[in-house]
């Protein structure tokens, strides 16, 4: 496990909670990702544990919030991030929920962007203002926002990691980690890998190409 | 690479290195940073650290709910009336954790050290530790990068979320982290320093994490000022020569297995400790109405159970 002496004295941020405001920051941001980037007309955050508890002490609404605009853990604009969002016109729900055998920090964002793509994503946050994003359209996925990623589902077939590992290689990005799984023999397979260099958009689309490939996320680094 | 202050001892050996040493040679190495680009980052956070330390002496900072505020203020305001019971630099450090305790919880910029929660303790240590020795801007970084690395330590073999862990895992790390830093900077040996870390957390353990109203205020501001008087006992007891008979790594599992006993009421749900007292239940009342802050869905949450 590769943690920073910055992971430690850090994150830079905004108060009062690393877990419950710079944390829901960094969560709110991977979401931001998810949505690629484009702004969300409706977004519901259903909360587990103790995020429901602290929900507007810690200021993990407006982090949350703040996040999914694309704002950072050290922007001041995060203590008015729900009335920006309300000037944008932004619909907020926010809900407690039991999510199961989660850590005790987590939410799962659902959002709809202004052009109407859906999206859902589970993220928790460990502490420190470290967090995972578990799961990513009910796939799910171990993402800590540390590199940039890539999400993949696929038909489970003979010789797919090969060809996106050697789309990657092609393109000259080099691969931090890879996890991969399947529902079934022949089922609907998730292959996630974390790179060093950032994935453009160009070799998104060669990898969205083959018809075996049924969906691509692309996660650039936010923490 | 290092997981435990064992393996920090080991790779140290018989060399002169320090702490801080081993920790940047080996952030240089995973993340391909220079030693000057690492101590210019320290340099960045330590700024933010000492601005957080200071904002609140001459004026009273408050709190985003209007509950608490403005004890920096009142320390220092008493450190300068010359009137004080205890020694001036511990005291002054307390002074630097409740302000930074306090631009914290006024949703102001801070370092998260190795929490925000826990903010105010190892800066509030070391500035006044540095100011009363006359250390060098490099002791400092090097002192700072001492304490990472003991933070790094207790984040892989343990935890500093106060949700997992309690309180020890919070204001218990940044006072071993301060502790250890603090002994380097005056001259002490790895082996002190991480043994004033062991008894800091020792003289913690067990602490829950009750906060009123689920606010990080109470206690926590006053949790930042008592674990700025643990680093230094902690400090000037291991140079008087006194160890830790229980070594650090040790310490740290045995931390993390007592914030796993903990039950969820203790682990910043605000279920427990001062925060269910009469007066805390008031106060988190008066803020969020009757049934304050928790929104119903008593089944889904269990923090009552």
């Amino acid at each position: 496990m590769n943690i920073s002496i910055f992971d430690i004295l850090g994150p830079v941020m905004i108060g009062p909670s690393s877990s419950h405001t710079a944390g829901a920051q960094r969560i709110g941001k991977a979401m931001h990702m998810i949505c690629g980037g484009e702004e969300v007309a409706w977004v519901k955050f259903y909360l587990h544990g103790s995020f429901s508890h602290t929900l507007s002490g810690h200021g993990t609404d407006r982090a949350l919030v703040a996040g999914l605009m694309g704002m950072d853990a050290s922007d001041a604009r995060i203590k008015t991030s729900l009335e920006i969002a309300k000037e944008k016109g932004m619909e907020i729900e926010f809900e407690p929920a039991d999510l199961g055998d989660v850590h005790p920090n987590t939410v799962k964002v659902a959002a709809k962007t202004k052009s109407g793509r859906e999206y859902t994503m589970i993220g928790s946050s460990v502490g420190g203002g470290e967090v995972e994003i578990v799961e990513i359209d009910g796939i799910p996925a171990k993402v800590s926002g540390k590199f940039p990623a890539i999400i993949i589902t696929h038909e489970d077939r003979l010789g797919v990691i090969g060809r996106i590992t050697s789309t990657l290689a092609e393109n000259k990005i080099n691969i931090v980690t890879v996890r991969h799984s399947r529902e079934k023999k022949g089922g609907t397979a998730t292959t996630m890998i974390e790179t060093d260099q950032p994935i453009p958009q160009e070799v998104k689309e060669t990898l969205e190409g083959p018809e075996y490939i049924q969906h691509v996320v692309t996660i650039a680094k936010f923490a | 690479m290092y997981n435990t202050s064992k393996d920090i001892l080991a790779l140290i050996g018989s060399s002169n290195k320090s702490i801080a040493d081993i920790a940047i040679e080996n952030e240089m190495e995973l993340f391909n940073m220079t030693r000057q680009e690492i101590l210019d980052k320290l340099a960045q956070r330590y700024d933010i650290m000492y601005s957080a330390c200071h904002d609140g002496l001459e004026k009273a900072i408050i709190s985003i709910s209007g509950l608490t505020g403005g004890t920096g203020k009142q320390m220092w305001d008493y450190i300068k009336a010359g009137k004080t019971i205890g020694d001036t630099t511990a005291l002054k450090g307390v002074a630097y954790a409740l302000s930074c305790s306090e631009v914290n919880s006024s949703m102001g910029l801070i370092i998260a050290a190795p929490t925000a929660g826990a903010c105010g303790i190892l800066p509030g240590a070391l500035i006044a530790v540095a100011e009363k020795r006359n250390a060098s801007q490099e002791e400092i970084l090097l002192a700072l990068a001492c304490a990472a690395a003991v933070g790094q330590v207790i984040t892989k073999n343990a935890t500093v979320s106060g949700a997992e862990g309690g309180c020890q895992a919070e204001c218990g790390s940044a006072a071993s982290m301060a502790a250890a830093a603090i002994t380097q900077l005056c001259g002490g040996t790895p082996e002190q320093a991480f043994d004033a870390a062991a008894i800091a957390m020792q003289n913690v353990m067990g602490l829950v994490c009750d906060p009123v109203a689920g606010l990080v205020e109470m206690p926590c501001t006053k949790r930042n000022a008592s674990g700025v008087t643990n680093a230094l006992l902690c400090a000037d007891m291991v140079l008087a020569g006194i160890p830790s008979k229980i070594p650090f790594d040790e310490v740290v599992e045995a931390m993390y297995k007592v914030g796993k006993a903990l039950p969820t009421t203790l682990r910043e749900t605000a279920l427990g400790g001062v925060a269910i007292t009469p007066t805390g239940l008031a106060m988190k009342e008066k803020l969020f109405g009757k049934g304050g802050g928790c929104q119903g869905n008593c089944a889904a949450c269990g923090g009552c159970d």
